[in-house]
């Protein structure tokens, strides 16, 4: 499993890499297409995720001491946490959509014109950086509810329990990856706002 | 072969080959030696078809007029490109040799992960056949290389589809190298410590390290291009205020590791080779493992050698520049070793060593010439020239393929249980290394004349070397050929070849030829270092000179 992240790591690697071009090159319309961004709901979503992290921790702790009423329960709410988080991303989206902020398709950009290119990729990046975190949400999920059809099942014991620190260990990582991507996306706001 | 010759040996009852029958038996199996049967046939289609590829474009080299026009070349290089490094030179020794040998040589049942290994054959073939789709519905024209703005903005081919078969197919890559690296961590027999491992086994290792380090950041960047041409945003396009240079550096940043991906593995086989046909330890056996470490890592750091006419900054490339000369440094240390290994070896000529030798001269030769274009000033001139073909060519071909096929040899009558003849395999052996030389020597001197790449026409002052060339490629063809026959042949009429037919060191030696189903009756115990023939020879000196002491 480590070694799968460190793949994961170096996927990202590049958007990251594309990300620092991008800030380097076009940084005033970095900052303007960052501002219609919206912190609060970012900042509820970073949140979430870290309880649900601290739920997923407590999950693996008690696979090890063999509860396994916890270990479900725990997962569930991990499960419930992973999905309040796309929830909220979902709405954002669909307001990036609705402000006409949607790159490609539905873009409309109405200040600074010189900022348009710029803004524009700024978005792009935007869309596919947490599309693709939310897809490895997604998968997160799927895997959180095999664990938990598992444990139910009686599957584990404090002598195996791997499979629940292996999808921890997962789900420990997306979340870093978020950490990554929230104030890099979100909090690089221009000092009047 | 002395036991075979005699008919000694008796075909074991039940192998891998006949445990279970029928496809599905083959399509689902999770045996990593029936995948790596199933990786052998799906390969060798794939080469076949880059063969024929390879051959429009010769043909139409042969004259400096036009036969195909510009946009059927484009196209026709461009798909060679892709089947040959994506389908072919990638998967080619890991995904047959490493799946079949990788266990067996360390003494395990199997790959860590058997359905893992399945998926990534079903990952290569979706995405060999999405590729093969575009190039049906009418290919690609960018280069294999895929340089943006072009194939983001201008180009009309299939760039997406292709892309996406590209991307499956590194998934593909990176199961493999995870198999490969959680199982040499995990599932070495009692006895097989690190500084016993064959040395083929630490070169699939170093290898899966670049496979996951590297084909993550290929994927992202074809998913960014796929992205590109789909939103018309441009990360990669100048007009829009992007930089094509962030995608050269992205791209290589994957593909230049990736020849090392095709690279080591084969130095792997050759160690193999040599130590086997010269009956000796290989010489400085830790530096040559380590040295695949070594060419692993600084092959991350020297991608930059390929944007030396690209604008990026003279400081770049001159660290860029000595950076690409350390990787001579670990690759001159094998070829080094391997030639120490040879001296007061006793070597034997059977056709895998006539391959590991061409290896030797071959690389040398593509090695050496991978200097000249490390070299800033020199580079400038020879960039996007023949010479880079024939460069790149003599360590693809004359390295990579060469150890494959020397290694489809040797291994042979292990994976099949029967020995091809070896008559004809020292004359295919011998009919490619001329033909190659002929192919691709004639290109350094185009090359050095000024002859671009990629383009279907050319000043009639090139003629000669390039009929040079197409004849030289008509004889590689016919020695290419020449294995598909006498190895089918051998599956049938061969001598049966018995568990250990070369007498070579090895666990994969020391099981029945085929192996069975979990490799060994009884985990195997080792006690030995790897190519332990010194130990062997010291034993029959010292029984000899017993022997005359009682006379």
């Amino acid at each position: 499993m480590w070694a799968f992240l460190v793949t994961e790591v170096m996927f990202f690697g590049g958007l990251f890499l594309a990300y620092t071009f991008l800030r380097w090159k076009h940084h005033d319309a970095v900052v303007a297409a960052s501002g219609h961004l919206d912190w609060i709901l970012g900042g509820v979503n970073t949140g979430v995720l870290l309880i649900s992290s601290l739920t997923m921790a407590m999950a693996v702790h008690a696979a090890q001491e063999g509860k396994r009423k916890a270990t479900v329960n725990f997962l569930i709410l991990t499960m419930i946490l992973g999905a309040v988080f796309l929830g909220v991303k979902a709405f954002e989206y669909s307001h990036k959509w609705h402000d006409g902020l949607f790159p490609g398709f539905n873009f409309h950009w109405t200040e600074n014109p010189a900022y348009a290119g710029g803004a524009e990729m700024f978005l792009f990046l935007y869309f596919v950086m947490t599309g693709l975190h939310g897809l490895h949400m997604v998968v997160g999920i799927g895997l959180v509810a095999w664990i938990i059809k598992r444990a139910n099942r009686g599957d584990f014991t404090p002598e195996y329990n791997i499979p629940v620190e292996i999808t921890g260990l997962y789900w420990h990582f997306v979340d870093i990856v978020w950490i990554f991507l929230y104030p890099l996306l979100y909090l690089i706001q221009p000092p009047h706002h | 072969m002395p036991g075979a010759a005699n008919g000694v040996f008796e075909m074991p009852k039940v192998t891998y080959l006949n445990a279970q029958e029928g496809i599905k038996s083959w399509l689902l199996t999770g045996d990593h030696k029936r995948i790596a049967i199933l990786y052998l046939i799906s390969i060798s289609i794939f080469f076949a078809l880059g063969g024929v590829f390879a051959s429009l474009i010769r043909i139409e080299l042969l004259t400096p007029g036009p036969e195909l026009d510009a946009e059927m070349y484009n196209r026709a290089f461009t798909a060679h490109g892709i089947v040959m490094v994506f389908m072919f030179l990638i998967p080619a020794i890991p995904a047959v040799l490493g799946n079949f040998l990788l266990p067996i040589m360390i003494g395990a049942r199997d790959l860590a992960f058997p359905k893992v290994n399945l998926l990534s054959w079903y990952l290569y073939m979706i995405g060999g056949l999405l590729t093969l789709t575009a190039m049906l519905m009418g290919g690609v024209d960018t280069g294999w290389t895929f340089y943006t703005p072009y194939s983001t903005t201008y180009s009309q081919s299939y760039v997406f589809l292709t892309g996406l078969g590209i991307f499956i197919m590194g998934f593909s890559s990176i199961t493999t190298g995870l198999n490969f690296v959680i199982t040499t961590h995990k599932m070495r027999a009692p006895g097989m410590t690190w500084s016993r491992l064959p040395l083929f086994v630490w070169s699939q290792y170093a290898t899966s390290l670049v496979m996951l380090l590297g084909t993550p950041v290929i994927a992202i960047t074809v998913v960014l291009l796929a992205a590109e041409r789909v939103f018309g945003v441009g990360i990669f396009n100048p007009n829009l205020g992007g930089d094509p240079v962030l995608f050269q550096h992205l791209f290589w940043f994957y593909s230049h590791p990736a020849v090392y991906i095709m690279i080591l593995p084969a130095m792997g086989v050759i160690s193999e080779l040599i130590a086997a046909f010269s009956r000796r330890r290989v010489f400085g056996y830790s530096f040559v493992a380590f040295s695949s470490l070594a060419i692993a890592i600084f092959g991350f750091l020297v991608w930059g050698h390929h944007l030396f006419v690209s604008g990026q900054s003279a400081y770049a490339g001159i660290i860029f520049s000595l950076l690409s000369f350390i990787v001579a440094i670990p690759s001159a240390v094998k070829v080094f070793n391997w030639t120490t290994t040879l001296y007061k070896g006793s070597i034997s000529y059977e056709t895998p060593m006539l391959y590991a030798l061409a290896f030797i001269g071959l690389f040398a030769i593509g090695g050496l010439t991978g200097l000249f274009c490390a070299a800033l000033g020199l580079d400038v001139h020879i960039t996007d020239t023949y010479f880079i073909i024939a460069h790149f060519h003599y360590v693809m071909v004359g390295s990579t393929v060469i150890a494959y096929l020397g290694g489809i040899h040797y291994w042979w009558p292990k994976m099949t249980g029967r020995s091809y003849p070896e008559f004809w395999g020292k004359l295919s052996a011998m009919l490619i290394y001329v033909g190659f030389n002929l192919t691709f020597f004639p290109q350094f001197i185009l090359g050095y004349l000024g002859m671009p790449r990629r383009y279907h026409v050319y000043p009639p002052e090139y003629q000669v070397l390039n009929i040079l060339s197409t004849a030289g490629a008509s004889v590689l063809a016919v020695g290419f050929l020449m294995p598909v026959f006498y190895l089918l042949w051998s599956l049938k009429y061969g001598p049966i070849a018995g568990p250990n037919p070369w007498g070579a060191k090895g666990l994969e030696w020391e099981t029945a030829s085929p192996p069975p189903t979990f490799n060994f009756d009884a985990t195997p115990i080792v006690t030995q270092e790897a190519y332990a023939y010194d130990a062997e020879a010291d034993e029959a000196a010292y029984q000899a000179a017993l022997q005359q002491d009682k006379r």
